[in-house]
């Protein structure tokens, strides 16, 4: 080990004794720091991968002859305005004097219970097929095929999501989400028509929503 | 009675296995870790409660508020063989095969394809700036370099992923998927665009790129939905 001799100067008391003891280096500050690294990699790799929402659009239809007919009564409206709290909903047809918009929100108690209660048959179909799922009834591949078969019947109400060129994205996001919530996979997502735009910019200032 | 006699020395632990362990952990998280490459963009998207984990083979196109669109695709040779792909579509376009190196492990960018070869050499703030005053990739009808990109992106997958002994079946299983990356701020026409881009090469299901919402709100949405 590299030490200074000592040369000039000395009295003569001999050699200092060599310490006996095993050499002791405090590791402390050392684990410390793996320690911290090891936090930081382990958050890093758990927290790197995004989740996805999936989205699927429809073919553009060519004309009017090939779009899909659809059954206006199970049909319910979102209209999401210029603004982020401008969301709105209607029941069945589009009539511009006589339907009446409706103010919505994406919180616990808004569209979520709305659609709930519409969707309420398509729900507690789901969640049977949940329940026989978790008491291991049915494969899930089953579960799968009948989920499929349950969220597209018919009969099951369906939403169409307009928007506007100035709809946030975060609310088309939120839309969707909402639907996959309450188990509604029969939707679009449609531009407003013009009719619609001027009741929802309407009732907007009706309701005074841009002062909020 | 002989007293039984209390050592002086303060007790020592042996932490030696500990630290082994810490640092076989740091070792291995380290090495495994992949880092992201910088990107150029910031897109901060907005929250959802989809627990869907984003696909491992993936084209991601990032959209920020302004509207400008930002290519990325997953996969060194499929990248390589991308931009092999691109140069014969536009002949005009020169790279040298240093740039072409670095096109196939460079992340995400969104510059027309002219400006791409200066892009690829430029580095640090001139990079910065490239990225800062682009336009994005040209998506209208006279000039839908995106929409190439797209089509060439994937059948250098489909290439790419044949010369490494893929089947068909594999492929339907863990085919390339399409990822849209947007700011929670950005305007739906702004999107749409891109969308529309996309299906009008026939690709209709996307992978939307969001937040995981917090977990107080996932529970109250699954009471609710029971």
């Amino acid at each position: 080990m590299a030490e200074i001799v000592d040369a000039g100067g000395g009295d003569g008391k001999g050699k200092k004794k060599a310490k006996k003891t095993p050499a002791r280096i405090d590791m402390t500050p050392m684990v410390d720091l793996a320690f911290l690294l090891l936090t930081f990699f382990v958050l890093a790799a758990t927290l790197a991968k995004p989740k996805t929402l999936e989205i699927i659009y429809p073919k553009k239809a060519e004309d009017d002859t090939t779009k899909t007919k659809v059954n206006f009564q199970l049909a319910t409206t979102l209209l999401l305005g210029e603004k982020e709290n401008e969301i709105f909903y209607y029941s069945g047809m589009y009539k511009p004097d006589s339907t009446e918009i409706y103010l919505t929100d994406f919180s616990k108690d808004g569209f979520r219970k709305i659609m709930l209660d519409k969707n309420e048959r398509v729900n507690s179909r789901v969640n049977q097929l949940k329940q026989l799922l978790q008491e291991k009834k049915i494969p899930e591949s089953q579960y799968e095929d009948e989920y499929k078969k349950v969220v597209g019947d018919s009969l099951a109400p369906f939403v169409v999501v307009k928007t506007v060129d100035k709809t946030k994205y975060k609310n088309v996001i939120n839309a969707i989400d909402e639907l996959n919530l309450v188990n509604v996979r029969k939707r679009a997502i449609q531009d407003m028509a013009e009719t619609e735009a001027i009741a929802v910019r309407q009732k907007a200032s009706e309701l005074k929503l841009d002062k909020k | 009675m002989a007293k039984i006699k209390v050592p002086k020395s303060a007790p020592s632990l042996d932490m030696t296995p500990m630290v082994d362990l810490a640092f076989l952990l740091v070792t291995f998280f380290m090495l495994t870790a992949k880092f992201r490459n910088m990107e150029p963009v910031e897109a901060n998207p907005p929250a959802s409660t989809s627990l869907t984990q984003l696909p491992e083979n993936v084209m991601l196109i990032t959209v920020d508020t302004a509207g400008r669109a930002f290519f990325d695709i997953s996969g060194k040779g499929t990248r390589t063989k991308l931009l092999e792909r691109m140069m014969v579509r536009y002949p005009g376009v020169k790279f040298n095969q240093d740039q072409i190196d670095q096109f196939s492990v460079m992340g995400t960018f969104g510059q027309p394809i002219e400006a791409l070869p200066g892009y690829i050499s430029a580095e640090g703030d001139a990079k910065e700036k490239l990225d800062k005053n682009s336009k994005g990739i040209p998506l209208d009808s006279l000039n839908n370099q995106l929409a190439d990109w797209i089509i060439e992106g994937y059948a250098a997958f489909v290439e790419d992923a044949q010369a490494n002994g893929m089947t068909m079946d594999d492929l339907k299983k863990n085919g390339l998927r399409y990822a849209l990356k947007a700011d929670s701020e950005t305007d739906y026409e702004k999107v749409q665009k891109v969308v529309d881009v996309f299906r009008s090469k026939e690709i209709f299901q996307f992978n939307m790129v969001t937040n995981l919402k917090g977990s107080g709100d996932n529970a109250d949405a699954k009471l609710t939905a029971n």
